[in-house]
């Protein structure tokens, strides 16, 4: 049967056979990045055609429809458009962080790529401390912003940078929290790990209400961390015009923007891998022969299928609610969220502990 | 109210005011050197509250300039106009922007557009036109404008 | 002003909203003095669209400067035309056949469902959810098109003369306004689903940019702006002009105050209207729609005072005549100017982004403003 993990061996071995290991090393190394890059374009233009046409079905309209068929190569010809225009660098910028900033912005979603599974056995690098490496990394992102909303020398990005930098560092908890409840039912903090304990069931089913609970506020909370709407206070543009990327066009614009839509991939990916099973198809306890049947639809499909189902909640976010005010913002994650999932992380435990888990 | 009660109750306030006739409201004519006393009094008065500045203008007649208020009460219902006439040269008029607020943008649009200089205004600036405008009123008879077509 | 831009106060910082802003719907400019996220004062500075409209009118006779005012409130051309219609005709005693009548205030009550369907969606928007926007437009499109099938125009119809409406109305005008009727009563639990029920957009419109009674009157306030805090100042019911004393028709009245109360005064208008249109799309009288009036209309020498009711609040147009074919003096007493005044008043010590929904509540339309 035709799978990601099989292609990546025969690649793999061809190599191993035809080159000494240093040059295939190096080689494979070449491909890994080539193929992150790659997909890094590739979800670009998919996402960002994916939201106009999710936005425009929402507001009875049809969105664009010229461009290729159904329009769907607009976002291959805006990227055209981007890359020919000419990126401004403001006067009074400092210049090196100004064109740092959305270099960082990209490298840590390329980053983020590293430990996540496409399908089975598919993984660029499958490290023990995998849901570590991705709460930490992510964090990086917040200096990206506030580099880009400080080097502007514009008052709204400024503005938008110290709040996206108030609203991720806050939101981080409850995200990080939320994902704690798991590992503490899996043991572990390998993703393959993670996976591999849902093969008779999904967390969010195995894991009583308390899974149910860190799935609703980890949604919210990386909606938040990703600035989407209805916290993209970060560049509320009825307050603050854009935000930290006021500044930015052409190219280095782009990149934010490809950076912001890889980010909810990738964000929705880890859920879709913690509480989803990630490429685990749908399986219930102990009915082989259902899950059988189940285990006939290729891994990536599960995959993907379930990050597009999660992206499509956090896009059908955006196109219904108003944005939240910054203290509302605050008062929202301090007051709530984190008092909640500090309850609920001791709640899993004790059910962990005790055993009461599928 | 009618508008002969309205004239008795005045006319008691400040002896000094006169009546026109034949317009939609009843009109009165004051001094500008009564205006502050008889505008707070108009505000104040139980029977009178006047509490609503619904219009503020001015009109240029060329040789003199004239203030019309039109005040309302939102109690009461009733309106009254007030016409203020006021030296073209050097008009000057006592602001009513501490008692009715809404004067304060009025006053300023007054301001720019005939030069008439409010007293004790709190902020009179130019709101409509550009910084560094001076002089020329827009909306007196005799402004001329060289660029801009203003007379068809 | 200029001295004053980019510098910072003690602990504040100055920053420009507009003229080019998504907020600010149009050319207004705003000096905003924050610190942190609070709003410590609003210097809003106009004229960025100031076309001196009442000097323009001051050459034109009466006949032709109605034709400026749509250019003032646009969202509302028809209720401006309407009230420069009706002072002209009040300085020349002319009689409006009752055809004429009942028309004017179809078209008055439309636009003004139209202007609160555009209000609402830009005040949505600028609260961050974009779809409602579209959702309005839905059901203004149509109004519209009803509007360019008799007018012959959709934004500035120029349908009022004086005497009268410039043309009758199209045959299909009762059916389509009907056909209206029915989209918009089948589609208004939508907006209340979409934003009004919605926890966000409640938690941010309430006990945001509370305006006071006594504030509300002393700034001037006027239409919905004033009636969000309990001031009954609606002048199709002080001041009838028009049929509207022998209509059914509520005032709405809320008392809170806050931005939320003159949401709910907009959204309750848009079904007043409704009903209004109701009372009189089957009885529209027989007859002219015009009365015979001269070809060059003079004005006796005298002031004419007209004060009606458009969307945003009341506006008054003031004629000033010698007695000649062209008016002395007008002047537009515009209800966006001064509801603009109390911004300042009540966006202090709020935070930003309460500012633009304030702005939104109020409804400031900038060319109104300018003039």
């Amino acid at each position: 049967m035709w799978s990601l993990s099989k292609i990546a061996n025969t690649i793999h071995e061809w190599l191993r056979t035809t080159f000494n290991s240093t040059l295939a090393t190096i080689l494979e190394m070449v491909l890994a990045g080539v193929a992150v890059i790659s997909l890094f374009a590739i979800l670009g233009l998919v996402l960002v055609i994916m939201e106009r046409k999710v936005s425009a079905w929402m507001q009875i309209r049809l969105g664009p429809n010229r461009v290729g068929p159904k329009g769907m190569l607009q976002s291959l010809a805006d990227t055209v458009k981007l890359l020919v225009k000419e990126g401004l660098t403001p006067n009074g910028a400092d210049k090196f962080l100004f064109n740092l900033a959305p270099f960082i912005a990209m490298m840590v979603a390329m980053l983020l790529m590293a430990p996540i599974a496409f399908a089975k056995d598919f993984q660029l690098w499958d490290l023990n401390i995998g849901v570590l490496y991705i709460s930490a990394v992510s964090s990086i992102m917040v200096i990206s912003i506030l580099m880009a909303g400080w080097s502007s020398n514009n008052k709204y990005s400024l503005m938008g940078a110290m709040r996206s930098g108030a609203q991720i560092v806050s939101y981080e908890l409850s995200a990080g929290l939320s994902i704690l409840s798991i590992v503490v039912l899996t043991g572990s903090l390998q993703v393959s790990e993670i996976i591999q304990s849902q093969s008779n069931g999904w967390w969010i089913f195995k894991g009583h209400i308390p899974a149910i609970i860190s799935f609703v506020i980890f949604m919210i909370a990386v909606t938040a961390e990703t600035n989407r709407a209805p916290f993209d206070l970060a560049e509320a543009e009825s307050e603050l015009t854009a935000g930290f990327h006021t500044e930015y066009s052409g190219m280095k614009f782009a990149l934010f923007f490809l950076a912001e839509y890889v980010n909810v991939f990738i964000v929705c990916a880890i859920g879709a891998t913690v509480f989803l099973g990630g490429w685990m198809p749908f399986h219930i306890g102990s009915w082989e022969g259902f899950n059988h049947l189940m285990d006939f639809i290729p891994s990536s499909i599960w995959f993907f299928g379930k990050t597009f189902f999660l992206i499509f909640l956090i896009m059908w976010f955006r196109w219904s609610f108003p944005r939240l005010r910054i203290d509302q913002l605050l008062n929202l994650e301090w007051k709530y969220l984190l008092p909640i999932s500090m309850v609920n992380l001791l709640l899993m435990t004790a059910i962990a502990i005790l055993g009461w888990y599928f | 109210m009618t508008d002969e009660e309205l004239k008795i109750i005045l006319v008691e306030l400040n002896p000094s005011v006169t009546f026109d006739e034949g317009g939609e409201w009843l009109t009165i004519n004051i001094e500008s050197s009564q205006w502050k006393l008889l505008s707070e009094l108009l505000r104040r008065d139980a029977r009178l509250c006047f509490d609503y500045l619904f219009c503020l203008t001015c009109i240029d007649w060329k040789t003199h300039l004239t203030m019309v208020y039109h005040l309302s009460s939102t109690s009461f219902r009733h309106n009254i106009v007030l016409k203020i006439n006021l030296d073209r040269v050097q008009p000057e008029i006592e602001t009513v922007s501490n008692i009715w607020r809404t004067a304060e943008f009025h006053e300023r649009e007054v301001y720019e557009l005939f030069g008439v200089n409010f007293l004790n205004h709190p902020d009179l600036r130019l709101l409509i036109l550009p910084d560094g405008w001076e002089g020329k009123n827009p909306l007196r008879k005799d402004f001329e404008d060289p660029i801009n077509m203003i007379k068809l | 002003m200029v001295e004053t831009i980019g510098n910072t106060t003690e602990g504040s910082m100055i920053i420009n909203v507009g003229p080019q802003h998504p907020a600010t719907h149009g050319v207004l400019h705003l000096v905003i003095t924050l610190n942190g996220e609070t709003i410590q004062k609003v210097e809003p500075h106009l004229g960025y669209i100031h076309r001196s409209i009442e000097k323009m009118c001051e050459s034109l006779t009466y006949r032709q400067f109605i034709y400026v005012t749509s250019r003032m409130d646009y969202l509302s051309a028809h209720i401006n035309n309407h009230a420069c219609a009706l002072c002209v005709e009040k300085g020349m005693q002319i009689e409006v056949p009752a055809r004429a009548q009942y028309i004017r205030v179809i078209m008055d009550e439309l636009t003004r469902i139209a202007s609160h369907e555009l209000w609402w969606g830009a005040m949505a928007m600028d609260l961050g959810a974009f779809t409602p926007f579209f959702h309005a437009f839905r059901e203004r499109e149509s109004i519209n098109d009803i509007m360019e099938e008799t007018c012959g125009a959709r934004l500035t119809m120029n349908y009022m003369v004086p005497g009268g409406v410039m043309q009758d109305i199209h045959p299909a005008f009762q059916q389509k306004v009907k056909a209206f009727m029915q989209l918009f009563k089948r589609k208004f639990h939508e907006y209340n689903e979409m934003v009004t029920g919605n926890i966000i957009f409640q938690n941010r419109m309430k006990n945001v940019g509370v305006l006071s009674a006594e504030d509300a009157i002393s700034y001037g306030c006027s239409g919905p702006a004033a009636r969000g805090s309990g001031v009954s100042c609606d002048i199709r019911k002080i001041h009838p002009y028009e049929i509207y004393n022998t209509l059914e028709f509520e005032e709405i009245l809320e008392t809170g105050g806050d931005s939320f109360s003159r949401y709910m005064v907009r959204l309750n208008e848009m079904h007043q209207s409704i009903k209004i249109i109701e009372q009189l799309i089957d009885n529209i009288p027989e007859g002219d729609f015009q009365a015979k009036t001269k070809a060059v209309l003079k004005l006796p020498k005298g002031e004419f005072y007209q004060r009606v009711e458009t969307a945003r609040g009341e506006l008054g147009v003031y004629i000033v005549s010698e007695g000649g074919t062209t008016p002395y003096r007008i002047k537009f007493r515009s209800p966006g100017f001064s509801n603009l005044s109390v911004l300042d008043h009540i966006a202090r010590g709020s935070k930003l982004g309460d500012l633009v929904a304030m702005m939104g509540t109020l409804d400031l339309v900038i060319p109104d403003i300018d003039r």
